[in-house]
């Protein structure tokens, strides 16, 4: 009994310790597997989640968030309260245009799952809303921290390649021209 | 372990000898058992043990318009993305060799990729042993496609590879193969 008592708190610790919440990623993309073995950073990155043809945004700073999201509203003529810009900088992953995300910050949280998320509006123009969350973010990245921010593209693997070449094209007209491609590790031989 | 000195020092004087009480010491411990048990089996459930991988992809600079040199085409390998899981590859220029229409994975593509780079490093010398790739996804490939193909580059080891938008021409190859 002892011993199984010991064992059980150990791994109990163990779990726990390495534990992390769950990101909750409305644009469900289920990433195709390769054999690369090198993990993802989880800092200083910029995520660009591709799902059903909507591209989803994530920034895994707080405060490059809440920059961003102030610069975004003067570019788009929105003001956010406090509150809301609070609320923005703990959403992780969201994928509404700017003329429904003042909306999408006033809806309760506990409803949010329900908040129809259409995607960020993404062309391969140069001034879309996709293009615009990247550079102002890596702007606010720049003045924050003095850091260059990765960025990483995480699609569906039934994703076609209209949508991710839009994404890629967002980032060549940017000057990003190194980026990361996230996968699974591939299991088994094929 | 698991006992607590639960006797109390004095207890009752009873012959006039001092004698403690002799109380059962041990705690029961399966109710703290079961809730350590129960947070495990929560914790193990909701942890990702497996993190997700990324895979590094450059694109070449195309604001500098730097004087681009030109892909021997004896030495290149051109794989145009079709829908449907298939690919077609030819060597040298469109048009000129014929296409194959390939399957992904070990027997296919990879096979294809080993035998061509083998041939063309068994006819160049010098620098120009190395094959260059052109990939061009269709508009019908997915995006697990061009993973796939940029998978094989690292399997196989090709150092030059470059993902290039694919032409007209070759869009209707794809459709005459019926993989468009």
């Amino acid at each position: 009994m002892t011993a199984m008592c010991d064992v059980a708190f150990l791994l109990l610790t163990f779990f726990i310790l390495t534990a992390k919440p769950k990101v909750d990623d409305p644009s469900k993309a289920e990433v195709p597997p390769s054999t690369v073995i090198m993990p993802v950073a989880d800092v200083n990155m910029i995520t660009i989640s591709v799902g059903e043809n909507k591209a989803f945004y994530s920034v895994t700073e707080q405060d490059v968030r809440q920059e961003a999201l102030k610069a975004m509203g003067e570019k788009y003529g929105v003001s956010f309260t406090p509150e809301e810009t609070r609320r923005f900088s703990l959403t992780q992953v969201f994928g509404v245009p700017m003329k429904n995300l003042k909306s999408f910050l006033d809806t309760d949280p506990s409803e949010l799952k329900n908040f129809p998320q259409t995607g960020i509006p993404a062309d391969t123009t140069n001034n879309n809303e996709l293009f615009n969350w990247i550079y102002t973010s890596r702007q606010a990245e720049r003045a924050l921290h003095d850091k260059l921010l990765n960025v990483s593209i995480k699609a569906d693997r039934k994703e076609e390649y209209p949508m991710i070449n839009t994404v890629v094209t967002i980032l060549e007209k940017q000057k990003v021209f190194k980026f990361q491609l996230i996968t699974s590790l591939r299991t088994g031989q094929k | 372990m698991a006992e607590l000195d639960t006797s109390s020092g004095g207890g009752k004087h009873k012959g006039g000898k001092i004698r403690s009480k002799k109380a059962s010491t041990r705690v029961d411990l399966t109710a703290m058992v079961d809730l350590a048990f129960l947070l495990i089996t929560f914790f193990m459930y909701t942890t990702t043990l497996q993190k997700p991988k990324a895979m590094d992809l450059a694109m070449p600079d195309n604001s500098v318009k730097t004087s681009q040199l030109p892909i021997a085409a004896s030495r290149s390998m051109t794989i145009l993305l079709g829908s449907h899981n298939k690919v077609e590859w030819y060597m040298g220029e469109a048009g000129k060799s014929a296409p194959t229409v390939d399957n992904y994975g070990k027997d296919g593509l990879r096979k294809a990729i080993i035998e061509n780079a083998k041939k063309v490093a068994d006819t160049h010398n010098g620098d120009e042993k190395l094959m260059e790739v052109v990939i061009k996804p269709s508009d019908k490939s997915t995006y697990e496609n061009l993973v796939a193909v940029l998978d094989e580059m690292k399997i196989t080891n090709v150092q030059i590879y470059a993902i290039v938008k694919i032409t007209q021409m070759e869009i209707d190859d794809l459709k005459k193969n019926s993989i468009y």
